[in-house]
């Protein structure tokens, strides 16, 4: 590939669409949970994504890992079926449901056919309402947990984010891997599994969207089917928390080619007024559509990575700018110094005109492109939701990128990006590059 | 789980069978170039894709990532576009574009919306005989490529790992050669290796248009002849003919020892064929195969024996694609449990597939397979830019449209009995290579 895309840049950009095909529904079922739908019909199946608030930062002290764990064991065995055949039924159904995790939330990405949308929907209600989490269920999928820990113990990529994350966010769950340590997942029970899936699957911190084959009236009926017998009322919400910035290098020594960097500092607040003029400001610094200026600089003019990027991350507790890239050994201290340089530039003269021209048909251009697919869409509404956008905004988002003037990314940059506060973490062996702090 | 899975890429990709649902038009240009049009019109986008059929695998020797390298170098100055323009263009109107390279093929692409295709032909037609190579472009990007094998490969054990036992798999065939060069190799590639390179492999009689979304295949048509049709065919093409593999007479064994390996695990691969025009039987009943042996990470015979039943594996998986110019690999995994060693590890395998080749396929399984199968026939019309890559990928892969078509009902009509005759085909330990991934200090575990 020409380009390496970085992951997070794609999962935490903007949510939403144009004025493409999409239509919103808001659905809210007799039982009183409430649902975007985009209905489309011409393919005979539906999508649906599901989110449940909260996520990992609610595991209790001393359980780190818990509600990763319970998430890996949803599928593992529901009602009357043991893992084994709830994946034969699940199967037998071309269905596919898909339980992901991270810091904010637990989701569930469910898809199947209208041919057989009721079975799949009462064996998925099994896993979410009614699951086993048999003794030998939890014993195999913590070994799995355990390697996969293992195994970032020993990835650069993992090292340089979790010792970030430890740096900055502290004590607060940010701060440490939400998998957990050998240590905490070897002591989980299948009692702390159990009382992790009543603290985070329940009815008020849901947020759901619908694409696909089904209607309004046939929506609000599965909800309730699917999700009606959940408790009404979960765990409490973890508390925000405020970085720990003081700007420098870190360097963890391991024996690896190529050096990986991790660098950031705080952002800005998805609902703050110059949110909009931050996002195109660091779209045209650090972003993936039009060569941006960390791109020019560290890839195209010197040839010092394969890809580097810098994204605005709206965590619920937290806002920060991140960027990431990688740089061998012997050339990470010049890649690390020009980034910096960017930095401080862009606090001093802000963007060009062309540059602000350049993203804004970008960003306008490509937005209507984001929805192909009934789980894509689904995905991108629900995530509207959980920011607490209205439907609306598919309309206005546009007009407000539109809207941001060279004033607004000069006068945002000066506060957007802050050099002193610029943390980077590298791990590896980089030539002539020492910690600060 | 989630660094497991990343490693072993989930099989199902390999049954997604488009083809009874899309709405897929062809033609053929005077000049060679071959259009797909497939239609969608529920969004107001296009994928517009060029395949070559050109890959790692024609390669010269010593000229190691020469295909990949060019990739990058595509994105350089035409005789009508300057260098880094056609990226900044693609997204000054919105759109995003990109390229890969493999074994087989060189594709580039661009989505964007369905109203700039006809710019988007414009610049693509440029670089399909306009390249303008110059010194200054090739040395820093010959840099960027060094970094992105750095990222891949020598920053990660498993892909090293693999390199090695894909080297060892073919004795005499390219497939043996990592798509992204050696790093001795790459490092050496010239201006004037690019060039060649370019000029031998390039141009409309050697390339698969594919056109995806919201557009009218009469249009395409014509916006294909006013910018691809004007190219005159590339005389220096010739069709592929690539050595092939000698007899295996004897298996080999590998053990890959890095101190950076997290989770050990053994990987078996076996030469296997794979699907060709108007013959695709075997190739589908090794496709079943390895849904039956590996495809589900809980009901698949060796997850239901090595995980559930023995419990020495924590992940075990069958890996097979028959989407290949040349012999392909079929691959087993295992990942052992905590305090099982390779060598055990690889034992409890052998025995599960002596036991499974005694045993047979268990109907029931077969039959949620092959629903599985008939259902990725509805799922698959959900995505486009996948049924536009099906179909680039099949063509560039010695593959016509036809045999993409048939591939859904040639999998319907495998049978229990041809899956086992294919598993007694294939798993000739003498066509194999075992390897064993390890970390220092674990030589113990491997006695």
């Amino acid at each position: 590939m020409i380009r390496f895309v970085l992951a997070l840049a794609v999962s935490f950009g903007f949510a939403g669409t144009l004025h493409a095909a999409v239509e919103i529904q808001e659905v809210t079922s007799p039982g009183g949970i409430e649902a975007w739908l985009v209905e489309e019909s011409s393919i005979p199946f539906v999508a649906i994504e599901i989110r449940f608030k909260g996520g990992t930062s609610l595991d209790p002290e001393g359980k780190r890992g818990v509600t990763n764990l319970m998430t890996g064991l949803i599928e593992e065995g529901a009602g009357d079926l043991d893992a084994r055949e709830f994946a034969r039924a699940r199967d037998a159904l071309a269905a596919s449901y898909r339980f992901d995790v991270w810091d904010d939330a637990l989701s569930v990405s469910a898809r199947f056919l209208t041919e057989n949308r009721d079975e799949a929907v009462s064996l998925l209600r099994e896993a979410l309402v009614n699951p086993r989490f048999d003794e030998d269920a939890v014993e195999r999928v913590k070994a799995q947990v355990l390697s996969g820990i293992r195994s970032d113990a020993n990835d650069p990529n993992s090292i340089a984010s979790s010792t970030f994350d430890a740096m900055v966010y502290g004590d607060h769950p940010y701060g440490s891997v939400r998998d957990g340590t050998i240590e905490s997942v070897s002591a989980l029970t299948r009692d702390d599994v159990v009382a992790a899936h009543s603290a985070l699957l329940t009815r008020d911190r849901i947020y759901v969207g619908a694409s696909g084959d089904i209607t309004a009236e046939e929506l609000g009926l599965l909800l309730d089917e699917l999700l009606g017998e959940l408790p009404a009322k979960g765990a409490a919400l973890p508390e925000g928390v405020e970085p720990n910035l003081n700007g420098g290098v870190t360097v963890i020594p391991f024996d690896t080619p190529q050096s990986v960097a991790f660098f950031g500092h705080e952002g800005i607040p998805r609902d703050h007024p110059d949110f909009f003029a931050a996002f195109v400001a660091n779209e045209i610094f650090g972003g993936n559509g039009r060569q941006s200026r960390l791109s020019y600089e560290v890839r195209e003019t010197r040839g010092l990575t394969y890809g580097v990027g810098s994204y605005l991350v709206n965590y619920d507790g937290a806002d920060m700018l991140l960027g990431q890239f990688a740089s061998a050994n012997d050339r990470m201290a010049e890649a690390i110094e020009v980034v910096r340089q960017q930095w401080a530039e862009i606090v001093e003269k802000g963007v060009t005109e062309d540059e602000l021209e350049e993203i804004k048909t970008f960003l306008t251009g490509a937005y209507p492109l984001r929805f192909d697919g009934n789980g894509t869409i689904a995905r991108i509404i629900v995530g509207m939701q959980t920011v607490g956008l209205t439907p609306e905004y598919i309309t206005t988002r546009n007009e407000q990128i539109m809207a941001v003037t060279l004033d607004d990314v000069a006068r945002v940059a000066a506060t957007l990006f802050q050099p002193e506060n610029l943390q980077f973490v590298v791990v590896g062996q980089p030539d002539g590059l020492e910690s600060t702090n | 789980m989630r660094p497991l899975i990343a490693l072993f890429a989930p099989i199902l990709m390999v049954l997604s069978a488009p083809a009874h649902a899309a709405d897929v038009t062809t033609f053929e240009l005077d000049n060679g170039l071959e259009i797909v049009v497939i239609e969608d019109h529920r969004a107001p986008a296009v994928m517009h894709m060029v395949w070559y059929r050109v890959g790692s695998a024609d390669e010269p020797r010593g000229k190691s990532g020469i295909a990949h390298y060019l990739e990058h170098l595509m994105f350089k100055a035409t005789d009508e576009l300057e260098s880094g323009e056609l990226s900044d263009t693609v997204a000054r109107n919105g759109g995003s574009d990109n390229a890969f390279t493999s074994l087989d093929y060189t594709g580039y692409f661009q989505r964007i919306a369905a109203d700039r295709l006809e710019l988007m032909m414009r610049m693509e037609a440029s670089r399909m005989d306009g390249l303008q190579l110059v010194a200054e472009d090739i040395v820093t990007e010959r840099d960027v490529v060094i970094e992105e094998r750095n990222q891949r490969v020598e920053n990660d054990p498993g892909a090293l790992f693999a390199e090695q036992r894909r080297a060892a798999l073919y004795l005499n065939h390219p497939y043996g050669v990592p798509i992204i060069g050696w790093k001795h190799e790459a490092n050496a590639l010239t201006l004037e290796d690019a060039v060649s390179f370019y000029k031998a492999h390039y141009g409309p009689n050697n390339a698969v248009l594919v056109v995806a979304g919201d557009v009218e295949p009469d249009e395409v048509l014509e916006l294909a002849k006013t910018y691809y049709g004007v190219i005159p065919p590339n005389p220096a093409i010739k069709p592929r003919d690539r050595v092939s593999e000698p007899p295996h007479l004897a298996a080999r064994r590998l053990t890959y020892v890095d101190p950076r390996v997290g989770q050990p695990y053994v990987m078996r691969s076996y030469i296997a064929p794979e699907r060709n025009p108007g013959d695709q039987e075997t190739a589908a009943a090794l496709t079943l195969l390895g849904e039956v042996l590996g495809g589900s990470s809980t009901t698949s015979y060796l997850a239901e024996n090595l995980q559930f039943e023995q419990q020495t594996a924590i992940y075990t998986s069958a890996l097979y694609s028959g989407l290949s110019l040349d012999t392909s690999s079929f691959s087993l995994v295992i990942v052992p449990s905590q305090g099982v060693s390779l060598a055990e590890a690889e034992a409890a395998m052998d025995a599960t597939l002596s036991k499974f080749m005694e045993e047979g396929v268990d109907s029931e399984e077969l039959a949620r397979i092959k629903m599985q199968i008939r259902a990725s026939e509805i799922y698959a019309q959900d995505n486009i830019g996948q049924i536009a890559r099906t179909y680039g990928a099949a063509l560039t892969s010695g593959l016509t449209v036809e045999d993409v078509d048939a591939w859904p009902d040639v999998l319907e009509a495998v049978t229990e009995e041809d899956i086992m005759e294919a598993a007694a085909m294939v798993f000739d330990i003498k066509n194999s290579v075992t390897g064993w991934l390890a970390s220092e200090g674990a030589e113990e575990m491997m006695q």
